[in-house]
């Protein structure tokens, strides 16, 4: 595994109205790689599904804390990973499937990983029921050479 | 985040506004439904020109106007979507839920 050339750590209380925070903070972060507005906006799209996840799921009626921690490499691959310590997923193969909600009566439309899966290059999953949940998300910006010389 | 109403000819239009996230989702449906629920419209039309954002709670947003619409045999369109909220739209397959447009205006007389 590369070393990383650049890191960042931010947590903060699963209160929805911190979701746009997040999101933000990570596409701060991501904007000394230069990535495109497209790029950008797949980040923060991502990132909102994950940190909304947190708020809905993981702490449902309570509060916790969620942290993220970016990582840069000197290929251009940004790494994003989201962690709580909230209820945790019994199968999360069945909570990947596109349109699998259990939060049907909240218009949650059951789409979060799968957006995260499309949006960006890799996503991982892993879960422990009553420890947390941690998403693992990728993405390569490629460096674009022709602006770069001019 | 904002709602503007319109209405005409028991048509109703939600002009919304800013990011459209699981936070700012909640406080438009409670805008647009209690209109909604009041003037009971045949055609509702979701304007997103003035969102720079969305995530799915967007769609769930989309979803959720369509039932309620339903229950009078009103239907829901969506109107003006930029490149970056149509590809989570395409993902999610609205367009056999609901009509969507583009390029929608509404004249000065219409609020």
């Amino acid at each position: 595994m590369m070393k990383p050339t650049n890191e960042m750590a931010v947590s903060f209380l699963s209160c929805s109205a911190n979701e746009s925070f997040g999101r933000a903070a990570v596409a701060a972060f991501a904007a000394q790689l230069d990535p495109t507005i497209d790029e950008l906006s797949d980040i923060k799209t991502a990132v909102s599904e994950a940190v909304t996840n947190c708020i809905v799921h993981a702490y449902r009626d309570t509060l916790g804390v969620i942290y993220i921690t970016c990582k840069l490499y000197e290929d251009g691959r940004l790494s994003i990973r989201i962690r709580d310590k909230g209820c945790g997923i019994e199968d999360v193969e069945k909570a990947m499937q596109p349109l699998f909600t259990t939060s049907e009566n909240e218009e949650r439309a059951g789409l979060g990983f799968a957006v995260m899966e499309s949006f960006m290059d890799k996503l991982r999953v892993t879960s422990k029921p009553g420890k947390g949940t941690t998403v693992t998300m990728y993405k390569t910006i490629k460096r674009r050479q022709a602006e770069k010389n001019t | 985040m904002g709602v503007r109403l319109l209405l005409k000819d028991g048509e109703m239009t939600a002009l919304l506004s800013g990011e459209i996230d699981h936070h700012s989702a909640r406080e438009i449906r409670t805008e647009v439904d209690e209109a909604a629920s009041k003037v009971k419209p045949k055609r509702l039309t979701l304007d997103f020109s003035g969102v720079q954002f969305m995530d799915s709670s967007g769609i769930g947003l989309v979803m959720g106007r369509c039932k309620l619409l339903q229950m009078w045999g009103g239907s829901v369109r969506v109107a003006n979507l930029n490149p970056k909220i149509e590809k989570i739209v395409s993902l999610a397959g609205l367009n056999q839920l609901c009509t969507i447009v583009k390029d929608v205006n509404y004249d000065e007389a219409y609020e």
